[in-house]
């Protein structure tokens, strides 16, 4: 069984069909990057994996016990918290809130679980530090962070290396290949990086509105799907 | 200066408007600073005019303003908080109808009754005398209320104000917590609304927030500043009002002015000498 299985699903905006007759399951330890055009509904998959948008039609299955609060996310960059006064401690923390239900107040195993998070991203050092003061990478370091604090199976990155320097965006990479590997963390990151996405991913899942293609990310490169954007991609 | 603050405390109508004032100046600079964030502040502004309309009807029909005014605004605080997160409907315009027709209801249903007098101007500008021992009670149970459930949810209410998309991704009730945020508001701009008047209550939410936004850069300091600061100004703002008979509510909304000059002018201050500092 996998963590997630899409059966058929179709995705709508207003009847604006996005995604339709989608198929393909996220299995554990699995690292899957979706590829795909700008607007090909990428984000909209994404959103609808987390249960924000439910699908028009087809189902979206959990499983393995994975719940519905034991997935991280990494929200595609977005100008929301330019003045928001927050230190990096909060906002590590706030990812540890989806395991509390009611309870109001964390517990030292969270807080050693957001320290030991800090520590794994190399980011304890800034943990007083304003958020909305830090440079980009460092900015996705933190979320990446609370991402890992709000789950032990399955991380969803919505495009974590946009607008990030090339020397930043390896060693992003880096510790996202070194999490799947080492915590046995599932992920699923949106990209545009194809070179980095045939490097790292085990499977690829290419968007445009539906499956071009699903499969390993061997295959991807002997397809002709693959071939494609590869080629286009090394041209330019 | 000393003898009028002990003979300020000496009557008991005073007292019982700082103590209102205190407690409930404390509940609006807490919630204030998630309604500023996440750009709320509108929906402030929205509820105290339905709180007039609905304190307007209780003196009509001669039911007990507090008991008659919080469930209509809290009704009307969940129906705002649907209305701006529905994208669409135009939010902002929706909201200055509601509160606009509600400000209308109000003032036809005085001229109606009681005719315009000072009852209609102390709705709007406010009146430290016009709250009886009953109501100074029960504002002073609820507004603890207020605070301890505000406590109990501070870490949800973070998370909610800081990334909606992330609490709600991840598996947070983030509509039962906007909900509580907007019922809490509800029950403090009622409960302060008297005092501070219909037009000014809502700076008691703004002001605090945006003041210590100026220089602190944590939450939980923006919190515990905007709480200090809200109750500082309200006791000079009341004590200004008690030497020079003005008007409380404007009063203590010109002190909360001026301590939001003050912050700005410490923060340009703090940042210049950071930047040449590097
Ligand atoms: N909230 C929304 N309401 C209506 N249409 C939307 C919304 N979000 C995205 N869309 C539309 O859905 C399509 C896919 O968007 P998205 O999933 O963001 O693409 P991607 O992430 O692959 O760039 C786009 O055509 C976009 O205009
Ligand atoms: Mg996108």
């Amino acid at each position: 069984m996998a963590l997630i299985r899409c059966e058929n699903i179709s995705i709508a905006y207003e009847g604006q069909t996005v995604v339709h007759d989608l198929s393909f399951q996220i299995g554990q330890n699995d690292y899957i990057c979706i590829v795909g055009e700008n607007g090909s509904g990428k984000s909209t998959l994404v959103k609808s994996l987390l249960g924000l948008k439910a699908p028009a039609k087809g189902r979206i299955e959990l499983g393995d016990g994975l719940k519905a609060n034991e997935i991280g996310y990494l929200p595609q960059q977005k100008d929301v918290h330019k003045d928001f006064p927050a230190s990096v401690y909060e906002v590590v923390l706030s990812g540890r809130l989806n395991s509390r239900g009611f309870r109001p107040f964390y517990t030292a195993a969270d807080k050693s679980k957001v320290r030991q998070n800090m520590e794994l991203l190399g980011i304890r050092d800034l943990e007083r530090h304003c958020f909305r003061d830090l440079s980009g990478g460092q900015k996705q370091r933190v979320l990446l962070a609370r991402a890992l604090c709000a789950t032990k199976k399955l991380l969803l990155l919505d495009e974590p290396v946009t607008g990030l320097d090339p020397i930043v965006t390896q060693e992003f990479y880096q510790l996202i290949h070194q999490i799947n590997k080492t915590s046995g963390i599932a992920v699923v990151m949106v990209s545009h990086d194809i070179e980095a996405v045939v490097e790292y991913a085990s499977h690829v899942l290419h968007l445009q509105e539906t499956a071009l293609f699903f499969g390993t990310a061997k295959e991807y490169k002997a397809s002709e799907v693959g071939k494609t954007f590869l080629g286009g991609g090394a041209h330019v | 200066m000393f003898e009028k603050l002990i003979e300020m405390f000496s009557y008991p109508f005073m007292v019982r408007a700082i103590l209102v004032g205190v407690m409930v100046s404390l509940c609006s600079a807490l919630l204030g600073v998630s309604l500023v964030l996440k750009r709320y502040s509108m929906i402030g502004d929205g509820l105290s005019h339905v709180g007039f309309g609905a304190l307007a009807i209780a003196a009509a029909v001669n039911a007990a303003p507090l008991t008659f005014a919080i469930p209509i605004v809290i009704l009307a605080a969940v129906l705002l908080l649907r209305i701006s997160g529905n994208s669409k409907i135009k939010g902002d315009a929706a909201i200055a109808l509601i509160s606009t027709s509600a400000l209308a209801i109000g003032v036809m249903v005085i001229s109606m009754t009681t005719g315009m007098n000072t009852d209609v101007y102390n709705y709007m500008f406010g009146s430290i005398l016009a709250m009886s021992t009953g109501d100074v009670k029960m504002s002073i149970v609820l507004s603890a209320a207020v605070l301890v459930l505000y406590i109990l949810f501070y870490q949800k209410i973070f998370a909610i104000t800081f990334d909606e998309t992330f609490a709600l991704g991840t598996g947070v009730k983030v509509n039962l917590y906007n909900t509580l945020i907007a019922v809490l508001t509800a029950v403090t701009i009622v409960l302060g609304m008297r005092m501070m008047g219909a037009l000014l209550i809502s700076s008691l939410i703004i002001f605090p927030a945006l003041t210590s936004m100026r220089i602190c850069k944590t939450f939980k300091s923006v919190i515990i500043n905007s709480a200090v600061i809200s109750v500082i100004c309200l006791f000079i703002g009341i004590t200004i009002s008690y030497v020079w008979a003005t008007p409380a509510g404007a009063s203590v909304v010109v002190v909360n002015l001026g301590a939001l000059i003050l912050y700005t002018m410490i923060g340009v201050v703090k940042n210049r000498s950071f930047l040449s500092g590097k």
